[in-house]
């Protein structure tokens, strides 16, 4: 084996940290953050709410199982992946395994980075590294790789400036009516008669906004017999046929959101019965619909073992979460309480309507990766359709 | 919180260690203990092994030493009149008591409540058939079997199947009993053996090859339910998870593996109703996601204990609390005091636990590994890569290993038939296919190993070849030195393959050339802690271990000298195992409550001493010479402690008093004076004091010649070794000569000891400690048995009861004058033997001995306290009380595994085979030996006993017991020569035939098949243990279909004159503060 290129970890507030390159060999930017997970890299890489940054894997080995198969299926909906490619900038880690074993991988990490041009660092010490984001917060860093870009010639790189939700979202309205079939564009001939359970016979129909979206939610949604109506984040949706409304995950600042933001309010602004559900982003954006406020959490939740609790009840979850930014409980306007709340900060986990079926959780219900003990929330949500 | 009617709990310990059941159960009841007296309830233990830590002061209200057997239970819930149970944290023994006790209606009829999970939920998983059942009902998959009573059942059954099948028996702790048959006649001799413990045995499709990963699971009584830890077998299905190299957590598995076997672990614990916590095994498909529930726990469990230590989630304390009512809500993390109990572990490092085995103990034994446990310890590595992890932990094992490669070659003759079937030696025979050349897919193939496993132990090898292309350290890259490191490779085995042969010239000289190069290049580990949650939260651990995978030390260490490092016993093994874990427990203690930083220094899982709650810093790491080092140059401490945790620490004692390190307690010097052969004879002498005549020997005509002088039998043994291994009495040439070849061969540098065998005489320990050579507190016991007996296999009477006061007086000066002449401050333990008015000295170790936990609680003074507080310089003040003012008697007793230890003959003899100990107390001898022997498994006889009482003195010694037995109404059989000696004696005996004439009836293997017979006293006619005899053939009969054996005449006459004269009934339950 070839003797592995020196790579460096660059922060902005000036610490670095010398490793090892095993991914693509070129330098980038972008925000870093830690995930604590112990197994799902291939579903965090390909995770829309990744775009723009640089993950830390708190977990010391990376790559035990290689890569599962992208798969027949089209890039709206991946078999194994949570996205059609890895938005991650960079991945960091302790130490890489060049031979990976599983009966599922098509291949190596370092082989599917390199395809997307994904740089990938390990024989970092990321305890260490992640205890300074810990203190300091998330922040901006760069990774040079031997012989390549001059690092002055690598500038840093704030996802946050920008708005990544239009970056990751879909741009066209595309039906799902099985998780086996493929897609069809929605187009001016559609017939959507039939769409909703209001029309005879028909199938009941969901709306959803794409802000970025994890696969797997649409996988979710369509186990359980619905259509998916998957619709781009700034989409005027109001004027189709559903029966009921959910709001997906996406990366970045929810402010950048505004426009999604007015189509649920149009969407509720007649005390709509249909039913809305939102995750993780799709919280913020129906808190900020309601008009509550968001804010930035020092450095996130990111891991598979958050602990949420239903608020006034003894029930307890296990949940998956990737997020930068939180609800603030306490600018919930009446008719609006939380849903959720985590037991370790108490930062909001979800918000519901006292009287409405409007509900939304900060976590990932869908999972993928992490626990599975809130994917109940999607037959809660079909339930009230 | 909801029972608020619970007042008073007792709590169901495990009673001596043994194969399958060890030191965990030690850790997780003393955290139950914790859990409750933070709750105010007022606790009671009943656990006979008195050398634990929960069976301390402080730890529980009341302690019973009695067995955990239904009959006396139910005496103390007469007495104690509990109002709550806790049946869960005293393993299978607990719960298999416990469920006979619900059963009868005892704990019903005295109105106790079974706290945590309910009893029906236990015996739907305990019962195969039940299991299979109620998990049907939830759609999970199980692995298909069936029950069956009866051995033409059993083949029915496998007809059905098709070979290969495993056999289980139900209610068995370790599997005990199960194993994989090819065929019928396997199959027979497997369920006769399994229907003799269990009512029922199942008999399953064998799933070989399939991966075997677990889930540690806790729910509370809201239906909450959380995972706290997977572990991953690096041995496939087929090989016991107790016999697995086991990972945390899993490796190979993707995320929706794991996810899946998770949801469908919480799946099961719910439908099954579980309160508190439990584990799940899987088989699982490499190929598929394919999947078989192999078995759930409903219980602590060996994995539990890992799992805490692994995750640093304390699963017995949160267990307990969840069985008072609490919500995993209601609960902290113990951790970081501030986050929820209610969340999952995120670990940052990767835990390797390996298994100890101890079969090169035993005469016979299958070495072979497989669906039954053997090992008799285990070891836990923490690293931030596998190969460092798992060289860490082949160290740690302690069985003369440094890691995965650089190791004495092994001899096996074929390599391949070794990897197919694997023996104790499985993971070094890897290293020499690999070196061999054979590939990672080849080795898979024959091992169904997989293959990431493999690869990761080939970086390891090909890290080696790396530095063998270099001669020194000159040339040496710093890269390759880092990643060494990073690999786990030791100083040492980076010296032998950079020096190779010259290594031999100056081996410490080789290893310290290696560290400081390495320290000169920067390359040092740093201390990493262990805070449940990967960093995400800041938290104020001080459970830590050393890496080479990082750069920067997560405590800041300020040198303010004010910690005192206790070395701690390391792996359990025969010879070695929870008494020095009290020890070291009771001296971080000490030194806590005198207001030092107590720091801990131990590596393994089942005990207290590596629980980050009893000390103030934990190092979960190795207890060589390089990595105490490091943390000494690390902490920077006032001084270390070697005394307290056996003979791993002492051994350590030279090398680090020349390194400068300040050794609390006895000089270095001293300790060698006393482990060096030659130097403590030669001081004897000087002082006057007699010993066994022995010589150090390298020739075997020298030997002939110096036995000429003293006479057969003789002792033969190498130097330096604890619990004699390789040691052996030799009763004539031709035993003498068959010995030295296997003794040549164990170790070749060393020369070989043979010493004066006396026969008949008495054996005597005197347990003390000294500051700056004046005993200030001593405790004298006296064997049961006569010399000849290992004396971790002996039964032990303190105080004594049959000394001449001349003797004591005698012990008592011989130690004064060796205690003056070495110095001694702190513990120490001299062996004597007494025959007649002579005394001689046997052994000395200047460290805390197998017996002070006994002869400290029996005592009720704390030598290991006081020991400590010599040791700090504080001069305690001498106790003022003796043994003389003793009005009862204890009595230690040995646990023995045989029955786990196919082949091995049951016979003791100079060379410890025991695994565990008990220790109870008795207002007289007769009423403390039955209560201990009770604890160790005997059972009292009812109809009728087999005599085979061997040579014409045992018989003399055993005809008084026989007379008693006749008395008492019990029938007896007896061998040939026994019956002939009995009947001359006008005492009716039958006479059976011996094993060798199987044609003539009664047949004395007839017996114990058809359970005629319900105690067997066999006593081997001379002191060797190779004969394959029909002796033994009758003691392994009696082991396999679990009647209870006695081979010792001492022994047995006192178990028979005890339970001839003390009916049960007036046995006194008194608790350890009543005595």
């Amino acid at each position: 084996m070839q003797a592995p290129k020196r790579a460096t970890l660059i922060l902005a507030d000036g610490t670095r940290y010398e490793g090892k390159s095993f991914g693509y060999e070129g330098s980038t930017a972008g925000e870093v953050v830690f995930n604590t997970a112990m197994t799902g890299y291939p579903e965090s890489l390909t995770d829309p709410s990744y775009e723009g940054q640089i993950l830390v894997t708190t977990f010391p080995l990376l790559g035990n199982y290689g890569v599962p198969p992208s798969g027949d299926a089209s890039p709206s909906l991946r078999n194994y992946y949570e996205g059609s490619r890895i938005h991650c900038r960079a991945i960091v880690a302790q130490d890489y395994a060049y031979h990976h074993s599983h009966w599922l991988a098509e291949r190596s990490l370092a082989q599917w980075l390199e395809e997307e041009k994904i740089p990938g660092i390990y024989d970092i010490d990321t305890r260490a590294l992640t205890k300074h984001l810990r203190e300091h917060g998330s922040m901006l860093g760069k990774i040079i790789i031997e012989g390549t870009e001059a690092e002055d010639d690598v500038d840093f790189y704030d996802p946050n400036a920008e708005n990544l939700i239009a970056k990751t979202s879909c741009t066209t309205v595309e039906v799902y009516e099985s998780i086996e079939a493929a897609s069809t564009p929605l187009t001016a001939t559609s017939d959507t008669t039939s769409w909703t359970a209001e029309s005879r016979a028909g199938r009941k129909t969901v709306v959803l906004v794409d802000c970025g979206i994890k696969h797997n939610i649409i996988r979710c949604l369509l186990k359980r017999g619905v259509r998916v109506v998957r619709v781009p984040w700034d989409y005027d949706f109001t004027s189709l046929p559903y029966d009921g409304l959910f709001i997906s995950n996406g990366p970045g600042n929810p402010d950048f959101a505004e426009a999604t933001v007015e189509n649920i309010r149009k969407a509720m602004s007649d005390g709509s019965e249909r039913p809305i559900c939102g995750i993780c982003m799709g919280n913020q954006l129906l808190a900020k619909a309601a008009g509550a406020r968001t804010y930035k959490l020092k450095y996130g939740h990111r891991s598979h073992n958050q602990p949420v609790r239903r608020v006034g009840t003894t029930q307890c979850f296990v949940t998956s979460q990737n997020h930068g930014f939180a609800v603030d409980d306490s600018t919930l306007p009446s008719g609006w309480e939380p849903l959720f709340v985590n037991m370790n900060d108490n930062t909001n986990e979800g918000i519901r309507h006292t009287t409405l079926p409007y509900f939304s959780a900060q976590f990932h219900p869908e999972a993928s990766s992490g626990p599975r003990d809130t994917e109940f929330l999607f037959d809660e949500f079909i339930a009230k359709l | 919180m909801e029972k608020e009617n619970i007042k008073k709990v007792l709590l169901l310990g495990s009673g001596a260690l043994k194969i399958g059941e060890a030191g965990e159960f030690d850790y997780s009841g003393a955290q139950a203990l914790k859990a409750l007296k933070e709750e105010g309830i007022t606790t009671v233990l009943i656990n006979p092994n008195i050398a634990t830590v929960q069976t301390s002061e402080g730890f529980a209200d009341k302690i019973y030493f009695l067995p955990v057997t239904p009959y006396f239970v139910e005496r103390v819930i007469e007495k104690e009149r509990p109002d709550g149970i806790l049946l869960a944290f005293g393993g299978q023994t607990a719960l298999n008591c416990g469920v006979e006790l619900y059963q009868s209606g005892v704990l019903e009829r005295y109105g106790v409540e079974v706290l945590g999970t309910p009893v029906r939920a236990i015996m739907d998983t305990e019962d195969r058939e039940l299991f299979v059942e109620k998990l049907d009902e939830i759609d999970v998959k199980t692995i298909k079997s069936e029950a069956v009573e009866s051995v033409d059942d059993a083949l029915r059954v496998a007809g059905e199947l098709g070979y290969p099948v495993i056999v289980r028996a139900a209610y068995a702790l370790g599997g005990l009993g199960s194993g994989f048959c090819d065929n019928d006649d396997e199959l027979r001799a497997l369920v006769e053996k399994a229907l003799s413990f269990a009512p029922q045995v199942l008999v399953e499709k064998s799933l070989k090859g399939w991966k075997e990963v677990e889930y540690e699971v806790v729910r509370d009584r809201y239906d909450n339910c959380i995972t706290v830890c997977n572990m991953e077998n690096f041995d496939p299905l087929g090989i016991h998870t107790g016999e697995s190299i086991v990972v945390a957590p899993s490796q190979t598995l993707s995320n929706d593996d794991y996810h899946y076997l998770r949801s469908l672990a919480i799946k099961i614990i719910r439908h099954v109703g579980i309160v508190g916590e439990c584990n799940v095994q899987y088989a699982y498909d490499p190929a598929s996601m394919d999947y078989r529930v192999i078995e759930v726990n409903a219980r602590l469990s060996r994995s539990s204990a890992l799992a805490s230590k692994a995750t640093g989630y304390p699963l017995a304390f949160v267990a307990a609390k969840l069985a008072l009512g609490y919500g995993l809500f209601e609960l902290k993390n113990s951790i970081t005091r501030t986050t929820s109990a209610f969340f999952e572990p995120a670990l940052d490092y990767v835990v390797v636990k390996i298994p100890r085995w101890d079969l090169g103990k035993f005469h016979g034994v299958n070495r072979e590994i497989g669906s039954s446990m053997k090992s008799v310890g285990e070891v836990m590595a923490i690293g931030r890569t596998f190969e460092e992890a798992i060289q860490k932990g082949l160290r740690m094992i302690g069985q003369g290993m440094h890691g995965f490669v650089e190791n004495k070659s092994l001899d096996i003759p074929d390599i391949r038939k070794a990897l197919v079937a694997p023996t104790d030696k499985r993971i070094f025979v890897i290293a020499k296919a690999f070196a061999e050349g054979y590939s990672v897919d080849e080795i898979h193939e024959l091992t169904k190993i997989d293959r990431w496993f493999l690869y990761k132990l080939r970086n390891i090898l090909e890290t080696s070849q790396a530095l063998e292309a270099h001669n020194g350290t000159d040339t040496l890259p710093d890269s390759l030195l880092r990643l060494a490191k990073q690999q786990g490779f030791s100083d040492f085995q980076i010296a032998r393959s950079i020096f190779k042969k010259e290594m031999d010239r100056d081996t410490e000289g080789a290893i310290m050339d290696v560290r400081r190069h390495r320290i000169s290049r920067g390359i040092t580990p740093v201390v990493k802690q262990i805070d449940t949650l990967a960093a995400e939260y800041p938290a104020e651990t001080n459970y830590l271990y050393l890496t080479y995978n990082g750069t920067r030390n997560d405590i800041d260490y300020t040198g303010d000298h004010r910690s005192i490092v206790v070395l701690g016993s390391g792996a359990y093994r025969i010879g070695s195992s929870v008494e020095f874990d009290w020890c070291s427990v009771n001296a971080l203690m000490t030194v806590k409550k005198q207001g030092w930083r107590s720091v801990m220094i131990n590596y393994n899982p089942e005990t207290v001493s590596t629980d980050y709650d009893m000390c103030d810093r934990l190092y979960f790491d190795e207890l060589t010479f390089e990595r105490v080092m490091d943390i000494l140059e690390l902490e920077q401490p006032h001084g270390t402690i070697l005394s307290v945790g056996g003979q791993i620490p002492n051994n350590l004692a030279m090398r680090l008093a020349d390194r400068g390190v300040n050794i609390l307690g006895t000089p270095a010097k001293s300790i060698d004076n006393a482990e060096d052969r030659h130097k403590f004879s030669a001081m004897l002498d000087s002082l006057g004091i007699d010993q066994p005549r022995w010589r150090e020997l390298t020739s075997l005509d020298d030997i002939n010649e110096f036995i000429e002088e003293v006479g057969y039998p003789v002792l033969v043994r190498p130097s330096y070794v604890l619990s004699g291994a390789a040691m052996n009495v030799c009763s004539n040439n031709e035993e003498l000569v068959r010995f030295l070849k296997l003794a040549a061969n164990v170790s070749k540098q060393h020369p070989v000891v043979v010493t004066e065998f006396i026969q008949g005489a008495k054996e005597i320990e005197m347990d003390a400690v000294a500051d700056e050579g004046e005993i200030i507190a001593y405790a004298i016991s006296e064997h049961i048995e006569y010399a000849g007996v290992h004396s971790g296999d002996a039964t032990i009477q303190f105080p004594p009861q049959k000394l001449y006061v001349e003797t004591m007086r005698r012990i008592k000066k011989v130690s004064a004058k060796i205690a003056k002449a070495l110095n001694i401050s702190g513990p120490f333990n001299i062996q004597f033997m007494a025959k007649d008015n002579d005394i001689l000295v046997i052994e000395c170790n200047l460290r805390a001995s197998r017996s002070f936990p006994f002869v400290s609680k029996v005592l009720k003074i704390n030598f290991i306290d006081l020991a400590t507080r010599v040791m700090l310089g504080l001069h305690p003040e001498k106790p003022a009380k003796s043994a003389f003012d003793l009005d009862y008697v204890g009595i230690k007793a040995s646990q023995f595994s045989f029955s786990r230890l196919q082949g091995a003959d049951p016979v003791l003899g100079v060379d410890m085979s025991s695994t565990g100990e008990v220790g109870c107390l008795g207002d007289d001898t007769d009423e403390a030996v039955l209560k201990s022997l009770l604890a160790v498994g005997l059972r009292v006889p009812k109809r009728a006993v087999l005599l085979s009482t061997g040579g014409s003195k045992q018989k003399a010694e055993l005809l008084n017991a026989a007379q008693r037995l006749h008395n008492s109404g019990l029938k007896i059989y007896a061998t040939v020569g026994t019956a002939q000696f009995l009947n001359e004696n006008d005492i009716p005996a039958v006479r059976v035939y011996l094993p060798s004439e199987s044609d003539k009836q009664p047949q004395a293997l007839t017996l114990l098949h058809e359970k005629m017979v319900d105690l067997v006293v066999n006593i081997p006619k001379n002191l060797t243990s190779h004969e394959l005899s029909n002796g033994r053939k009758i003691r392994r009969a009696a082991i396999d279909l679990n009647i209870p054996l006695l081979t010792n005449a001492r022994l047995a006459a006192a178990f028979i004159k005890a339970f001839t004269s003390l009916p049960l009934d007036d046995i006194e339950i008194k608790s350890w503060d009543e005595y």
